[in-house]
């Protein structure tokens, strides 16, 4: 059980330095460096800097060094917590960032557990009635679910909301606590605000796990063990729920490793739509004015939140299953 | 089964068992012609358009869908009403109301925009259109964009480039997921490890975000074409996990085999064991991924061109032209704009069901 937590925060470690990686050379894509960027933007509006102070500039970046060295200056400032200075908004990055991450983690998990709540009773639902008339619904409406992208969803129902209920249905605050600080009032705010977009971005994860479900129950409701539970005289209930619904749960668990991920990313784009104040929009933003040290903080933090959510959601599988607990495979 | 059928199984090839197989899924066969169907709307995408889909003209913005009537007084003849644009005399908006007095013919194959069918011959016959109306006149069979665009003709050009974006997308990733996936599947040891670690990786990062900074770092100066390889390669980079899987799944399941072992016995190359023996017997399975790849590279598209960092106007493609639906106020007004959300979905459902009816076919012996 050690060497297995050991061996998922090695693998955690070495995703969290990929993604940096890949970061770095993200915020070194677009032609020019830092400086180049910066100069040209204090250009557009009217001031300038002298080509010493600009030398300057580019020893303290590092930037006249090789890529390797840079990426070592800009790791450590990052562990500093100093993420470099957004040009746009002519304030440190994590200062605009605020609340934004949290956020968007906040909508991530809840879509997660919606996903769950939602999939699994059907799921086993579907197995246990195989071909009956609610299993076809289920699986029709899981199939339209994969079909749809989610920002599709997100717009027709805010089409909808506007249409019919007269509403605008995006954000995460309503009108008056959109500025306000945290309280208690707010956080119930956020909660009424928070279906929405759950349900928007769980639809699609919620339909494949259905399918995962559905399929691995009812290969394990054919194996002998089930008959045999049956023939002893338990109760449907008993026979399905207490064993095979366990086993089938394995393969299901698995694949929220790989949901996670998917959520998160799917949550800047539903963001972009409805509204929310998550770092979607922002991403958007710096990415189009090439704001390159405020989109790399935001892939780079997005990234390692995804890695440690799916790395808890790792260590809480094993504490189900005794299969990992115990060490076998 | 009586004696000729079963010398028909007997003799029959790989293919045809398949076949026969997928027959029995009407969904999947269903979906078959759609996707056909998709194909040769992206075929004859010009064609099919009533009117050149980047011709802009600011009296005919926000028309809304226009029904074609088919029958009058005199019998059988198609037509459209003239439209009348009143002015609201309080928000001083445009609307057009339809006019009953003035009826547009709509004919087959009618002269309009000229266009280069297949990439070749020069023509201007087009499906259907109207015949006798003023210049700027047609039928708008989905309406019209702020600009003043037929939405219906831009929907058509904008299925091939999005149908053939998808297709490029998988072949690169196809490419890289079989090289990947076989070399992962072949060898083993320490290259298995890295490749299948490699893979871990890269799906437990947040896709979006990644492939957003990737294409908003293309350069502004670079040309449509440009941006457009640009675009396949980077949603390409994000499908061939799953089929590297796959393959290197049937790899090692076909290792084992004894028809395997015995080439091997015989002497045949490696060469001659991977392409004569073993790709017959799982090429339906990477078909079966790739049609289940596929929807994942148009949503891709489609996603990041709606964000506005994907194929950039004046390229057409079912991102763009829902990009212009990603304002509520201009919603509201034009509901019609959501139109492409139903071609997007029906593709991706087509694709699901073939992809799922060929993956139960590709396994005649199962």
């Amino acid at each position: 059980m050690i060497a297995y937590l050991l061996r998922r925060l090695g693998l955690a470690l070495v995703t969290c330095v990929f993604i940096s990686i890949l970061t770095f050379v993200i915020i070194r894509l677009p032609p020019g460096d830092f400086v180049d960027a910066y100069i040209a933007n204090l250009a557009a509006s009217g001031s300038t800097i002298s080509v010493e102070q600009a030398a300057a500039m580019r020893q303290e970046y590092g930037l006249d060094r090789p890529a390797i060295v840079q990426y070592a200056l800009w790791m450590g400032r990052v562990l500093e917590g100093n993420f470099g200075v957004s040009m746009v908004w002519r304030r440190p990055v994590t200062e605009v960032i605020g609340d934004r991450l949290w956020l968007t983690m906040l909508v991530s998990v809840s879509a997660l557990f919606l996903t769950w709540i939602i999939a699994l009773p059907i799921g086993i639902y579907s197995a246990m009635r195989q071909y009956s008339f609610a299993d076809y619904i289920f699986t029709t409406l899981g199939f339209i679910g994969l079909a749809i992208p989610n920002f599709l969803l997100a717009l027709i129902l805010m089409y909808l909301g506007f249409r019919y209920l007269g509403l605008n249905v995006g954000g995460l605050f309503s009108a008056e606590y959109l500025q306000a600080p945290w309280s208690l009032a707010r956080v119930w705010d956020l909660m009424k605000h928070l279906p929405l977009p759950a349900a928007v971005l769980a639809l699609a994860g919620t339909a494949q796990l259905i399918r995962i479900m559905r399929a691995n129950l009812l290969d394990e409701l054919r194996k002998p063990y089930v008959v045999t539970a049956r023939a002893k005289g338990l109760t449907e209930r008993h026979a399905v729920l207490k064993y095979p619904v366990r086993a089938a749960l394995n393969p299901f668990a698995s694949s929220i490793a790989y949901l996670f991920p998917y959520l998160v990313s799917g949550s800047i784009i539903v963001s972009l739509v409805l509204g929310l104040p998550t770092v979607g929009p922002l991403l958007l933003q710096a990415l189009v004015a090439q704001d390159m040290f405020l989109a790399g903080a935001i892939v780079l933090l997005l990234g390692v939140m995804t890695v440690v959510g799916t790395l808890i959601s790792d260590i809480l599988l094993m504490w189900i299953d005794p299969r990992i607990r115990l060490g076998g495979r | 089964m009586s004696a000729t059928a079963e010398a028909r199984f007997a003799e029959a090839t790989q293919l045809q068992l398949t076949w026969w197989r997928f027959r029995r899924h009407k969904l999947a066969v269903a979906s078959l012609f759609v996707i056909a169907l998709f194909y040769l709307i992206a075929i004859f995408a010009d064609f099919l358009a009533a009117t050149d889909p980047h011709a802009t003209d600011a009296r005919r913005s926000f028309i809304p869908p226009q029904g074609i009537h088919f029958f009058d007084d005199s019998g059988f003849n198609p037509h459209v009403y003239g439209l009348r644009g009143v002015r609201d005399p309080r928000t001083f908006q445009l609307t057009y109301a339809p006019d009953p007095a003035r009826k547009l013919p709509v004919r087959l194959f009618v002269r309009g925009f000229t266009y280069d069918l297949f990439g070749l011959i020069e023509t201007d016959i087009h499906l259907f259109g109207v015949v006798g109306g003023r210049p700027g006149e047609s039928a708008f069979l989905l309406g019209t964009d702020q600009l003043g665009r037929d939405l219906f003709s831009r929907l058509m050009v904008a299925t091939r480039i999005s149908l053939v974006i998808g297709l490029a997308g998988v072949t690169l990733s196809l490419f890289l997921g079989v090289l990947l996936g076989g070399i992962s599947g072949l060898y083993g040891g320490w290259v298995d490890t890295l490749i299948q670690r490699l893979i871990e990786l890269l799906r437990s990062v947040p896709t979006i975000p990644l492939w957003m900074g990737l294409a908003a770092a293309l350069p502004r100066t670079w040309s449509v074409l440009q941006v457009y390889f640009a675009i396949t390669l980077i949603i390409s980079l994000i499908g061939w996990t799953e089929l590297a899987r796959v393959v290197r799944g049937r790899f090692l399941a076909l290792r084992e085999e004894d028809f395997v072992i015995a080439a091997e016995l015989s002497g045949a190359s490696q060469g001659r064991i991977i392409f004569r023996h073993m790709l017959p017997s799982f090429a339906s399975h990477i078909i079966a991924a790739t049609s289940l790849a596929l929807p994942a590279m148009i949503i891709s598209e489609t996603s990041l061109s709606f964000l506005g960092l994907g194929l950039r106007p004046p390229a057409i493609s079912w991102g763009i032209l829902l990009q212009d639906a990603q304002n509520i106020q201009v919603l509201a007004n034009a509901p019609w704009l959501l139109m492409p959300a139903i071609p997007v979905t029906l593709i991706i459902l087509a694709f699901n069901f073939f992809g799922d009816g060929l993956r139960d076919a590709a396994d005649p012996y199962g």
